[in-house]
């Protein structure tokens, strides 16, 4: 057993809640606000990177390993899920010559 | 003298993170995103996981981002060309994520995390590569395995989709 980090020693673990907390409502707003289906992917990692954290700074204060290891599982399912997400905004491109959200409003019905 | 750095990366990530969202260029957002990627790197080297440090910024700084660089430059975006929502929906979205973010502070700002923590028992070094590669390689070896077949499928998928068809319309 090591010496306790000074991080863990003088912050609080509820100041990590609230920091992953306001980056997660960044990122919805960014899905909210914007068209561009790239920014809005981008959004989308932002909130994935939020959770991230909370799991990283739950583990390191719990000391307990299996936390870090789901974050390495998160990270590594996020570099799948944007291969996939990135060649269907690709399609997307090449068949509206935009990345506009609002032109595949029809998907609703 | 760390609870400065968490400060300091706390804001430059708060702050980076608007930026992403609310600059008019997409390679201005990638660039910001990457910043607030470094600056939760160096969150995870405060909280001494460093292994997940290096794969943050090897995974998404790296390759993720360059992804998203390569694919804003393949289809040539420029910032004049994306359609603005009206006002309102943007008040309405802005007034709505500030609600969440009231709603989950003011319910956990009283929470008690102290317990969390046993000072007997507490082993600073579970964020090494050393210890997380064992966790990995026992406890957790099935779900690796799995992970890799799960990297074959997006691979096949992205070139399933990548493909031009005979039948599609393309301008």
């Amino acid at each position: 057993m090591e010496e306790i980090p000074g991080v863990i020693r003088t912050i609080p673990l509820n100041y990590y809640i609230f920091l992953s907390t306001a980056l997660f409502v960044i990122g919805i707003v960014g899905v909210m606000v914007r068209r561009n289906a790239l920014i809005i992917f981008m959004s989308i990692e932002l909130m994935l990177n939020a959770v991230n954290l909370l799991l990283t700074a739950f583990s390191s204060y719990r000391s307990d390993p299996a936390g870090q290891v789901f974050v390495f599982f998160i990270m590594a399912v996020a570099a799948a899920e944007v291969t996939v997400g990135l060649a269907i905004i690709v399609m997307i491109y090449r068949n509206t010559r935009s990345v506009d959200v609002g032109i595949l409003n029809r998907l609703k019905w | 003298m760390a609870d400065k750095i968490f400060y300091f990366l706390t804001f430059l990530s708060l702050i980076s993170a608007m930026l992403v969202i609310f600059s008019r260029n997409p390679v201005h957002s990638v660039l910001y995103l990457i910043l607030t990627f470094f600056c939760l790197s160096g969150h995870y080297i405060l909280l001494n996981a460093q292994f997940l440090a290096a794969v943050n910024i090897i995974v998404y700084a790296g390759a993720i981002m360059v992804l998203f660089l390569f694919v804003i430059m393949f289809l040539n975006l420029r910032e004049d060309t994306e359609p603005r929502k009206g006002m309102a929906a943007k008040l309405a979205a802005v007034v709505s994520g500030g609600l969440l973010l009231l709603i989950m502070v003011a319910a956990l700002r009283t929470a008690d995390m102290s317990t969390l923590n046993n000072p007997a028992s507490f082993d600073s070094q579970i964020g090494l590569v050393e210890n997380l590669g064992r966790v990995l390689f026992t406890d957790f070896l099935l779900p690796f395995e799995l992970a890799s077949v799960l990297f074959l499928v997006a691979m096949v998928g992205a070139v399933m989709l990548g493909k031009r068809e005979a039948g599609e319309r393309n301008f």
